[in-house]
């Protein structure tokens, strides 16, 4: 049966977390082989009728001895599955998941001193590592830094509290940028600054950063001025942006299984791949035969006849009819 | 439910020049004349923006209803086929044996038509379920997916009643339609259709390789070579599974009750299977074959439209009336009207889609073929009969020296670009 190998689990609990955010609880089957800190699981749950595959980091302690892990969501405001998964979902649905994968993990053994910065939702694979720091008694020294718009919109606020009072070795400190706590210790947005004032030394220090584009890039961008880019790891919740009024073919087209990459000429998806030498399979070139459907990884196409936009991950597609919107990649 | 996004402005029909491929006629300024007896060009536009309209409306409106369904067609499916194969271990018992003979026939004919051939339509891709994808899906028959997928997917709903293209005009058999050139087997095209329907599985299968189109040098050696290859390994896989590996599983109840146990699980096998094979062909025998279903050149379709194109779906083809149970038994192929303008729409949807092709028909005065199973069969059987008898006219016979003379004619012209291509002289 195809079930055998493949990874499921139920839902065990749905948390609401802030307003705007929720953890779900799951109970994997046996195929599950567990996860490392700072991994992410594509999770898939069906949606009036589809299976929608999304990326989630999971957030909780890999300590848990019930064998449960969970992952934790901000709803998008206009995201299909986020704004299911914190709406509408219950208990005991069952989820369709990948392995764990990633490559945003600690080194082995984990360094004497550590600095996490996330900012939003990019707090969930930071939690894993910093709640799998408490539950083994690690013993370095952990700085985390974390940007929240304000406290009611921060995940996990009651637990950071409690870890940032456990005990000297860690270092918890949260910034709300819109709102800031009453005698901050930091306020604003990530700069050098805030390094300097916890006496951190980016060349020095293994760095994990997760969270908006904009945070990344900043982070980035001290860490290659300062010549320690070395110690940066980064991971990015990559959501589809899709400007449904660019004028002009934009991103580029990957062609994941033949490593091909070529800029978007706004031709089908099958008229690239074939200018670019591949030989997909076809037959009608016209939507009719389903001979040319084909994995679609990532990204938005749109429909040459009706003008549907599709942004699902991992979903199939016929690409003698669908153009890429932005940047796409298809198994081929 | 979170908001479905607005669509961007379409791009039109007809501006996305969809005439598949080899449609496409050298001369780009030459029209298609498919439709004109019943419509002008921009009514055929009209028309085709219409059905994308509905095509549409229905994908919008999929979804958990649809895939409930198909998911419990699947549980009922694979329940009668449980209930069929121990029934079968029961032939000193004679009831509960036919019980299980119809179970298994029935099990089989779900799984054939509403589940098999709807899935590998691609119609529940949308799922993202992998026991429904189109592409993954290998049916309960002897003849491979892969090899069937392209000869009907693919060729028979591409180039739909397209002499010369979709060979599944008379499947290569049959002479079935007047622009048919006549052989004098096709005498025999009804007792050869009868022997046909007792083992059609077999018959689909040896369609799938396409002998024909390897000679005339279409497919490459290679190519045919893994049809067969394919067809050899789905063959073993269908022989092994009904006719040894069940039997074989009742000789353990041989010392409990007689040596011929096993044999009757097995001709339980075979008689499940045949049972099929007859309501499999006639449903798809009426599918095309009735009475004023019309066929094409492939000069009327060259540089089709997408309204031309759906045109020939509709004139092509014919449905069955029935109950919805009559419907479900037959994979909803007795809306085969509506399945070849939409092929890739979940075949439930297909009643609801009638109605819509039916104001359509009114609208533009377009003939719609359907009738009851008797009557489309009685159809059939009459064609098969009319066109088994010598045509008067000398060049609808293939053999005789007006045709080759003819033929040799025209492929002297093809040597020589330049002279006229001469057409038949007396009609
Ligand atoms: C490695 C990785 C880890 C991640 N970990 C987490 C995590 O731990 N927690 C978390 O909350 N998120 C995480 N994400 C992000 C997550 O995978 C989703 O991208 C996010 O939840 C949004 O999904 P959605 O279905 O709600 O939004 P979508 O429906 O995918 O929408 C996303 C955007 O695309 C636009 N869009 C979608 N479809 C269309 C369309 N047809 N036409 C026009 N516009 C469209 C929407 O308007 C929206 O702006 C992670 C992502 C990655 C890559
Ligand atoms: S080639 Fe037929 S659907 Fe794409």
């Amino acid at each position: 049966m195809l079930t055998v190998n493949h990874v499921r689990a139920r839902v065990v609990e749905v948390v609401r977390e802030t307003a705007h955010a929720t953890t779900v609880l799951l109970r994997p089957n046996g195929a599950w082989r567990g996860f490392v800190p700072g991994q992410h699981v594509q999770f898939g749950v069906e949606v009036d009728g589809t299976r929608k595959i999304r990326c989630f980091s999971v957030s909780s302690s890999r300590t848990r001895r019930d064998g449960l892990f969970a992952v934790s969501v901000k709803a998008h405001p206009d995201g299909y599955v986020s704004q299911f998964l914190h709406n509408e979902l219950r208990p005991k649905t069952l989820v369709y998941l990948s392995q764990a994968e990633g490559d945003f993990v600690l080194p082995d053994p984990v360094p004497d001193f550590l600095l996490l910065i996330s900012g939003g939702s990019g707090i969930t694979p930071l939690m894993s590592m910093l709640r799998t720091f408490r539950d083994t008694g690690h013993s370095g020294r952990v700085v985390f830094l974390h940007y929240a718009r304000s406290r009611a919109d921060e995940m996990f606020t009651d637990e950071l509290d409690q870890i940032a009072s456990s005990g000297p070795s860690t270092r918890v400190l949260r910034v709300y940028t819109r709102e800031p706590a009453a005698g901050a210790e930091l306020v604003g947005r990530f700069d050098a600054g805030h390094l300097e004032y916890l006496g951190i030394d980016p060349a020095r220090t293994p760095t994990y950063v997760c969270g908006p584009a904009g945070l990344i890039a900043t982070v980035n961008d001290l860490y290659d001025k300062l010549g320690a880019t070395e110690q940066l790891r980064t991971e990015y919740f990559k959501v589809p942006a899709i400007d449904l009024d660019a004028a002009d073919a934009t991103g580029t087209l990957t062609f994941e299984k033949s490593a091909t990459v070529v800029d978007n000429s706004g031709a089908t998806i099958l008229e690239q791949a074939e200018t670019a030498g591949l030989t997909p399979e076809f037959g009608c070139r016209m939507g009719v035969c389903n001979t040319c459907a084909i994995r679609k990884n990532h990204g938005a196409v749109r429909h040459v006849v009706s003008g549907e936009v599709s942004a699902n991950t991992d979903e199939t597609i016929k690409i003698c009819v669908n153009v890429p919107v932005g940047d796409v990649n298809v198994a081929l | 439910m979170p908001k479905k996004h607005a669509p961007i402005e379409p791009l039109s029909a007809v501006n996305h020049n969809e005439a598949p491929k080899p449609l496409v006629s050298e001369d780009a300024d030459k029209r298609s004349t498919i439709g004109l007896e019943y419509m002008t060009y921009e009514q055929l536009e009209e028309f085709g923006q219409e059905l994308d309209e509905v095509r549409q409306r229905v994908l919008n409106d999929i979804g958990q209803a649809d895939a409930n369904y198909i998911r419990r067609v699947i549980k009922v499916q694979r329940s009668f086929e449980v209930l069929g194969r121990v029934g079968l271990f029961f032939p000193f018992f004679w009831p509960v044996f036919l019980l299980g003979l119809a179970f298994l026939a029935l099990s089989k004919i779900i799984e054939n038509m509403e589940i098999g051939h709807n899935v590998m339509h691609g119609q529940y891709d949308w799922m993202n379920d992998p026991m429904v994808d189109g592409k993954r899906y290998e049916w309960d028959i002897v003849a491979p997916a892969e090899d069937w997928k392209r000869s009907h997917n693919y060729v028979h709903h591409t180039y739909t009643n397209i002499h010369g293209m979709d060979r599944d005009i008379g499947y290569d058999l049959f002479r079935v339609d007047e622009g048919q050139p006549w052989y004098p087997r096709h005498r025999f095209n009804l007792p050869i259709a009868f022997m046909l329907m007792l083992v059609f599985e077999w018959g689909v299968m040896h369609h799938g390789v396409e002998r024909s189109d390897y000679l005339s040098g279409k497919i490459s050696k290679a190519e045919f070579e893994a049809q067969k290859k394919r067809a050899w390994r789905k063959i073993r896989r269908q022989v092994f599974k009904d006719y040894l590996l069940f039997p074989a599983l009742a000789v353990p109840l041989i010392p409990l009750t007689s040596w011929w146990v096993p044999l009757a699980v097995l001709g339980g096998n075979v008689v499940a299977n045949v049972i099929r094979n007859v309501w499999s062909f006639n449903v798809i025998f009426c599918g095309h074959f009735p009475a004023d279903v019309q066929t094409f050149t492939e000069e009327e379709a060259q540089n089709e439209t997408r309204g031309q194109w759906y045109l020939r779906q509709l004139l092509g083809s014919a449905n069955i009336s029935g109950t919805r149970l009559f419907h479900l038994m037959t994979g909803n192929l007795s809306h085969q009207i509506e399945h070849h303008i939409f092929p890739d729409i979940p075949a439930r949807r297909y009643p609801e889609v009638a109605k819509d092709v039916r104001r359509l028909v009114e609208k533009y005065g377009l003939p719609y073929n359907t009738g009851r199973l008797s009557k489309q069969v009685l159809s059939v059987a009459q064609q098969l009969a009319v066109f088994a008898k010598k045509p008067a006219d000398p060049y609808q016979c293939g053999n005789s020296p007006e045709s080759k003379a003819l033929r040799e004619a025209q492929q002297a012209a093809a040597a020589h670009a330049d002279v006229p291509v001469p057409e038949r002289s007396a009609s």
